[in-house]
């Protein structure tokens, strides 16, 4: 083995080594104001997890960035790989071509998207959980567990008082006396399966909105399923599944994250959607970007 | 002998190429992915709102003429994140700005870094030295 050409192998892998190093440490590591993440406390030995606890304010646990998934599903983004092609039926490949999201490989310029959210219509769920998963916090009472989530400054309940999903999501309701209604945020109950694991079910859904923030589709036939196991002292798994007959042939993982703990007072920023804006920023910006502002 | 020694640097090389992160085109269907243009400017608006923050000033292009730019970043909250306020540029605020642009030749871009009167440099989307400018979700 000619030693040049290892000196030369070596050589080549140093400088791709340094290179590697160099791009991290000139990475600038956002982070939330008064949030501590798993990267601030290397090589902790966390303590034990609480019993039937979620209750808290709870950040990804890998920076405020983990929860971000632009190109869809952090599991299965729209990235063109065959790996996270998703099971489409034929009625879901037709509804996902027909949506123009920003992101992924079907995107388009801003201001050419139908996506209803920019637009300040509701997120709905999962999206609120696929897209942009940021502060959040969990209060647990007797009867439900209510999160209050910071993106758009949204909240739902997962009902724990032992009542049943619709039986119809198409037709959905909690029962008499209330009529049946889709929502944009569905209707969801919560049960722990064992004393670090709660499982919640929601169906019912309002199909105007999208699944995910690269205008996959969800139908009034979707149910989600979530799990959300406490792992230790500080932090809590998340996964979220979805099944929807009518767009996927198959149930699919859409995503895991990990969570972290936060101190009690950690404040949850004001993050709205406001129609005004939204028109601001695209006169100003968005519609000359697309040179469709008449200039 | 010599076989295995490739094989080896091979099973190297790939392992430290995908450790660099490698950022996938997001959301930039209207930018010139990659372009970056550095420019001296004035601040005449710094607007601190959803969906984006976006900046406007004035620069002069190689002919003299004054050119309007309207160059955006994340919003509020993931802008504090990177160190950001909603005071960090004013009005009449001299700067050099590098920007991503967009295609169609419009002084409208992705702001990628901002060096302040004081001196302080500020970036959004990853910084200029990004390869790719990620995206927020909006």
């Amino acid at each position: 083995m000619p030693k040049r050409f290892v000196a030369s192998m070596v050589a080549v892998a140093v400088v791709l080594i340094f290179s590697a190093c160099t791009y991290a440490q000139e990475q600038e590591v956002a982070r939330q104001p008064g949030a501590v993440y798993d990267f601030d406390k290397k090589g902790e030995k966390p303590g034990p997890a609480p019993k039937r606890d979620l209750s808290g304010v709870w950040e990804p646990a890998a920076g405020p960035g983990a929860g971000i998934h632009a190109t869809g599903a952090g599991e299965m983004p729209s990235d063109g790989k065959a790996e996270h092609e998703l099971p489409y039926t034929d009625e879901g490949r037709k509804t996902f071509m027909a949506h123009k999201p920003t992101f992924g490989i079907t995107q388009v310029p801003s201001a050419l998207t139908n996506d209803p959210m920019p637009g300040c219509d509701p997120q709905g769920f999962p999206r609120i959980l696929l897209h942009n998963f940021r502060t959040s916090r969990i209060i647990q009472t007797p009867q439900n567990v209510v999160i209050l989530y910071e993106f758009n400054k949204k909240w739902r309940t997962i009902w724990t008082d032992g009542r049943q999903l619709p039986k119809d999501p198409e037709s959905p309701t909690w029962g008499a006396p209330d009529a049946p209604e889709a929502r944009w945020w569905g209707y969801s109950v919560g049960k722990w399966t064992d004393d670090y694991t709660f499982v919640v079910d929601s169906n019912g859904f309002d199909d105007r909105t999208w699944l995910d923030n690269a205008g996959r589709p969800l139908s009034d036939r979707l149910h989600v399923t979530e799990v959300y196991h406490r792992v230790d002292d500080v932090h809590l798994d998340m996964t979220v599944t979805i099944d929807d007959p009518t767009m996927y042939t198959k149930p699919w993982v859409a995503l895991k994250l990990r969570l972290r703990l936060q101190k009690p007072g950690l404040d949850i920023r004001e993050m709205e959607c406001a129609p005004s804006e939204t028109q601001e920023y695209n006169k100003e910006f968005a519609n000359p970007a697309a040179g469709i502002d008449g200039k | 002998m010599r076989n295995k020694s490739i094989g080896v640097f091979v099973s190297l090389l790939a392992v430290l190429l995908f450790s660099v992160p490698m950022f996938a085109h997001h959301g930039s269907a209207a930018f010139d992915m990659g372009k970056r243009l550095t420019m001296k400017g004035t601040v005449t608006d710094w607007i601190w709102a959803n969906p984006h923050c976006f900046l406007k000033y004035d620069s002069t292009d190689a002919s003299g003429n004054v050119v309007h730019w309207v160059v955006e970043t994340s919003n509020p909250p993931d802008m504090i994140n990177s160190g950001w306020s909603k005071q960090s540029l004013k009005p009449g605020d001299q700067v050099t700005i590098t920007v991503e642009p967009v295609k169609n030749g419009r002084p409208v871009g992705h702001l990628l870094e901002v060096i302040l009167p004081d001196g302080k440099t500020l970036s959004a989307w990853g910084g200029a030295k990004r390869k790719e400018v990620p995206g927020n979700g909006f």
